[in-house]
């Protein structure tokens, strides 16, 4: 599998090769839900600057707005005031460039895993249906699922589950990766396969990543940046920068370090605004 | 393999277990115009086979139930599509179905005479009847029912429109609308018997199982009248295993056991 990197045979070396990410601006967002009639703002002023192939963690408590920050920048859903960029570019509809992984898998149970991941790259142009495969094969060997490669999807673990999302929304080659809480709903050990093999896979494929969580240990394992947000509004409060050295385990004594600030840090606004937690 | 050997050896144990009981029965009863022995039975089948009567009469009405039911999916999907889709329809047609399924479609045998006289159509039209409401319904609770997720996911990947509804809502749709054809087959299936007891009477030239079950009644020979009952079971059997197994053996190989 890995030869199909190395040996250039046409199309599918060129695509596995590329590899595009994208600058991410978020532009005086914000986000108002009406509500029994009743106006609530759940994202205030969202501004927000996120590099090419920067893997950026938002944290913060339940309602605080980070899934519909991500629904906005995968174009779900639109800003009420403010506009997000990528490449310099408005978005303003869900697109290729920006594929979305949920906490819930949402892998389709009529298709067996390669079905799945051959889903998006079949809307996507200048491939055959050969060279779709190959790619597909690829990405699935990336997660590590080449056995399972036929395999229905109820026969998957949780986990396996969402290696098959992951590769899914890698497969059309997004330049962002936008994750809503992926690992959420699994077992330590299997989200710390997880940490590691998603922190390869970006450092492999470089793409821009905005990863959702509540957790700020995972937040610290897998960001570059660590974006606090606090509800009611919706705001980011900090941005922390984790200088640790890749690949991070998670049970590294650092890294508790650098979360015991943050979760401080986390507390403090959150007993600001008088929420009990 | 062995296992199904001896599955099939089992069960086919069971049926001479209840053959041997019906003969013990018949003994019994001592009435050859009340109860006909299991031999009898045979002797009619295997003679209305040899004549080819039973054959075209399994032919006129599996005919008529594929014409009916047919239909029936001409119109009740696309038809659970618009309501689903479409409040309106919904609180019109998507009500009328709920009611008219709850009707006993043997019930339209009589207005589809008046309608279409006492012919092949009239007994089509019973089928339609009995398959179409069920089809409609289950298209319409299946669409309206797939997880939105699954739409938010085809989005991002760029499926949109048309796109969308063959590759992400009818296959997500797809196990409650083969519950919807199972559902009618079965409903339009006891309807079209009844409707041939009712129509096929006078009209000579459809022939049917519930034409033949009339002769036999007209001839007073109980052993025609059971030889049809067993066909009509039998055919009933083999269109489940035959139509509706694959399909349901394919869901729960992709949806897994909780597939409905
Ligand atoms: N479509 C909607 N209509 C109305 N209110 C909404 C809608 N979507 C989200 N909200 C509200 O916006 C707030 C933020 O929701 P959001 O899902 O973004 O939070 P979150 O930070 O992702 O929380 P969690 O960590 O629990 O997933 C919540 O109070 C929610 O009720
Ligand atoms: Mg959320």
């Amino acid at each position: 599998m890995q030869s199909l990197l190395n040996s250039s045979h046409g199309k599918v070396a060129a695509e596995l090769r590329s590899v595009p990410s994208s600058k991410l601006v978020i532009d005086k967002v914000s986000k108002t839900f009406t509500r029994n009639g009743k106006e609530f703002t759940v994202l205030d002023d969202i501004n927000l600057h996120i590099e090419e192939g920067e893997f950026v963690c938002l944290v913060g408590p339940s309602g605080c707005g980070k899934s519909t920050l991500l629904n906005l920048i995968a174009g779900l859903d639109s800003p009420t005031s403010g506009t997000i960029y990528t490449n310099g570019n408005p978005v303003y509809a869900p697109g290729r460039d920006r594929m979305m992984m949920f906490q819930e898998h949402a892998l389709f149970p009529w298709l067996d895993v390669l079905g799945n991941v051959m889903f998006g790259l079949k809307l996507k142009p200048n491939l055959n249906d050969a060279e779709r495969r190959e790619v597909a094969k690829y990405y699935i060997y990336l997660v590590g699922l080449e056995r399972f490669t036929h395999s229905a999807i109820h026969e998957l673990s949780g986990g396996m589950r969402q290696r098959v999302a992951l590769a899914r929304s890698l497969a059309p080659n997004p330049n962002v990766l936008l994750m809503d809480e992926p690992f959420g709903a699994l077992d330590a050990l299997t989200r710390e396969n997880l940490y590691r093999d998603l922190q390869k896979i970006w450092q492999q494929r470089k793409k821009t990543i905005v990863f959702v969580t509540h957790n700020i240990r995972e937040a610290v394992c897998l960001g570059d940046r660590v974006l606090l947000f606090s509800p009611n509004p919706g705001k980011i409060r900090e941005d922390f920068k984790i200088d640790l050295p890749r690949l991070r385990d998670i049970n590294n004594p650092n890294l508790s370090e650098v979360s015991s600030v943050i979760t401080a840090a986390l507390k403090q606004h959150l007993d600001a605004k008088g929420v009990a937690e | 393999m062995k296992k199904t050997l001896i599955r099939i050896l089992l069960s086919a144990l069971g049926f001479c277990a209840i053959i041997a009981l019906w003969q013990l029965a018949f003994h019994l009863v001592d009435n050859r115009t009340k109860l006909p022995s299991p031999f009898s039975v045979f002797e009619y089948i295997k003679e209305s086979i040899l004549s080819g009567v039973l054959l075209s009469a399994i032919k006129g009405t599996l005919m008529r139930m594929f014409s009916g039911y047919a239909m029936g999916l001409l119109f009740g999907i696309p038809l659970g599509v618009l309501c689903a889709r479409i409040r309106i329809f919904r609180d019109t047609l998507g009500m009328l179905a709920l009611g008219l399924q709850a009707l006993p479609s043997v019930c339209w045998a009589i207005p589809a005479i008046l309608w279409f006289g006492t012919n092949n159509s009239a007994m089509i039209f019973v089928v339609l009847m009995g398959s179409v409401w069920s089809l409609l319904l289950s298209t319409q609770h299946g669409v309206m029912n797939i997880s939105p997720i699954y739409i938010r996911a085809a989005r991002t990947m760029g499926s949109k429109g048309l796109h969308t509804w063959i590759y992400v809502i009818m296959p997500a749709a797809f196990p409650s609308i083969v519950g919807g054809m199972k559902q009618g087959w079965a409903f339009a299936w006891r309807s079209l018997m009844a409707a041939e007891i009712v129509v096929a009477l006078p009209v000579s030239k459809a022939n049917g199982l519930g034409l033949q079950l009339n002769y036999g009644n007209d001839n007073n020979d109980i052993a025609q009248v059971i030889g049809i009952m067993i066909v009509i079971v039998a055919i009933g059997l083999l269109v489940d295993k035959i139509l509706f197994s694959p399909w349901e053996k394919m869901l729960r190989k992709r949806w897994g056991l909780d597939a409905k």
